[in-house]
């Protein structure tokens, strides 16, 4: 069977560029960067090239390049690390509801540190409004955190706006820039960010590797103590072939990206025009303000995973925001906070598409979903009440 | 994660559907939770199912277990079916995940939902 993969969102396929251009670093170049003999030098050669690299994409300084073991590593630190910091000057920290739980759950074990956070709400397509920031800011906020986009709905935020807001009163921004990164063009300058976390699988690269940029002069504890490495920030030896790997696959992602994002774009907006066409179904998220690869919708009267399985059987792979994915008894926190009640919250699938999504793909898709929908709606006591009602 | 005969009775559900005549009907869960089974059973007089029938809202082990719960009643007297229990239809499946053991709870509360039902419409009828 011929698999679909719509899970882009989840993880990606490393790109066979990526992968060669790591493969010598685990046999040839093998060196422990701190070794001062040649097999650790070559190894300091392409981890140094590597940082300036990723600093080129992001437009920094590669001093300011930290690299970490993934996008929650990147959250936690970035948080945790100003926190702690900057106590002195006050505990409180603001966020939004619909972050991703590497900052979410981070901010709620702050909490019990004794710091205050506020979550801020969303509007109806998962939007943070810049003024609510503004509000909330008090004497004691040291922190703000807003993603760059969603990671379920795809709802980009105005962080440019924020980043305004925080510098002008002083206080840090950090965006978790994990959907974001190798979708829409991130420069930290432009953005006006102090902080940004992206991860390199995400984006074609291998797993277990990120990176988090730190605006040289942000005051942040370190991170893992026990060596030099990072500039003593973050302590263990290197994970070359990874970090090779990241910043390789960063370049490709973000080389033609205008042109890349617009394929993808008018693949997905095929997508949502022919889902949504489905009776009793809606978008998640905005329609046009959204990552050029997200389709999230929810599908009334049916359950996620019984959506995803037939998927699956039918050789589609997809997720779903339902409790039953996420092994809770509640659907995502992000689908309630944009105000789905529950039950509709249940019956959401997101697609994600990457470059080498199709058109036989999309079409796959749109031909086999509609059946499904039907199948398990023809089960769905909920349907036969709704169609019932209707009479 | 779910045993192959969980899928078997996933994609093809037996028993699905409506009686429209039914003498007994159960609706349990909510679809808050997410999940929501409905029974219909046909009893004979002396108190034998003689036909089942489902409908579930639900993640692939509700209707899993709707699916298997509706097998076992099937020919079944209104006795032996309030005795099923949510770890038989779990074992009939060959097990289930630790977090769905509450979709077979589902199935065993749909079954009894919808014989008390019967009771209720048949207050003439024992269960001996």
């Amino acid at each position: 069977m011929n698999r679909i993969y719509m899970d882009n969102a989840a993880t990606t396929a490393v790109s066979r560029q990526v992968l060669d251009k790591m493969l010598p670093y685990f046999t040839d170049v093998y060196g422990n960067a701190s070794s001062i003999h040649g097999t650790g030098r070559d190894a300091r050669k392409a981890l140094e090239e590597a940082r300036r690299q990723v600093a080129s994409v992001l437009n920094c300084k590669p001093q300011e390049i930290y690299f970490t073991s993934g996008g929650s590593e990147s959250d936690n630190w970035a948080i945790k690390g100003t926190a702690f910091a900057n106590r002195r000057k006050g505990g409180h920290i603001i966020t939004s509801a619909i972050e991703h739980h590497a900052v979410l759950h981070t901010c709620q074990w702050l909490e019990k540190q004794g710091f205050t956070v506020t979550y801020l709400p969303v509007d109806e397509y998962g939007q943070v409004d810049p003024r609510d920031v503004e509000a909330a800011i008090t004497d004691k906020t040291i922190l703000i955190s807003v993603m760059a986009a969603n990671n379920e709905i795809g709802t980009i935020q105005p962080i440019r706006e924020i980043a305004r807001i925080a510098r002008a009163h002083q206080v840090y921004f950090h965006t978790d820039a994990v959907q974001a990164m190798g979708a829409i063009p991130m420069d930290v300058q432009e953005i006006g960010c102090d902080m940004l976390s992206l991860s390199a699988h995400k984006f074609h690269g291998p797993k277990g590797v990120g990176a988090l940029y730190i605006r040289q002069g942000v005051r942040i504890d370190n991170f893992m103590h026990g060596g030099a490495q990072e500039r003593g920030k973050r302590a263990t030896t290197e994970n070359i072939p990874g970090i090779v790997g990241l910043a390789e696959a960063l370049k490709l992602a973000t080389q033609d990206l205008e042109e890349k994002s617009a394929r993808i774009a008018a693949l997905r907006d095929q997508l949502i025009d022919g889902l949504t066409a489905i009776p009793y179904t809606r978008l998640n998220g905005h329609r046009t303000n959204r990552l050029p690869n997200n389709c999230n919708i929810s599908i009334r009267f049916v359950e996620g995973e019984a959506l995803l399985l037939r998927l699956d059987l039918a050789g589609i792979a997809a997720s779903s925001g339902s409790a039953c994915t996420s092994g809770s008894l509640d659907p995502s926190h992000v689908l309630l906070a944009i105000g789905l009640p529950h039950e509709i919250a249940h019956g959401s699938l997101r697609f994600s598409l990457s470059d080498a999504t199709t058109q036989e793909e999309v079409d796959t898709v749109l031909r086999t979903l509609p059946g499904i929908v039907e199948t398990l709606r023809s089960m769905s006591p909920l349907y036969a009440d709704f169609m019932e009602a209707q009479k | 994660m779910y045993s192959d005969k969980v899928l078997d009775h996933f994609s093809n559900p037996r028993n699905v559907g409506e009686i429209p005549d039914a003498d007994g009907v159960g609706t349990v869960g909510n679809a808050k939770c997410g999940d929501i089974m409905r029974m219909y059973l046909k009893v004979d007089d002396s108190g034998i199912i003689t036909d089942v029938k489902f409908k579930t809202f639900g993640c692939g082990a509700a209707i899993a277990t709707s699916s298997m719960a509706t097998e076992m009643v099937k020919g079944k007297t209104l006795k032996e079916a309030l005795k099923l229990t949510n770890a038989a239809v779990a074992e009939a499946l060959d097990g289930l995940p630790p977090v769905k053991m509450h979709c077979s709870l589902l199935a065993e509360e749909a079954v009894k939902a919808a014989v008390e039902d019967y009771m209720k419409k048949h207050p003439e009828a024992v269960i001996d």
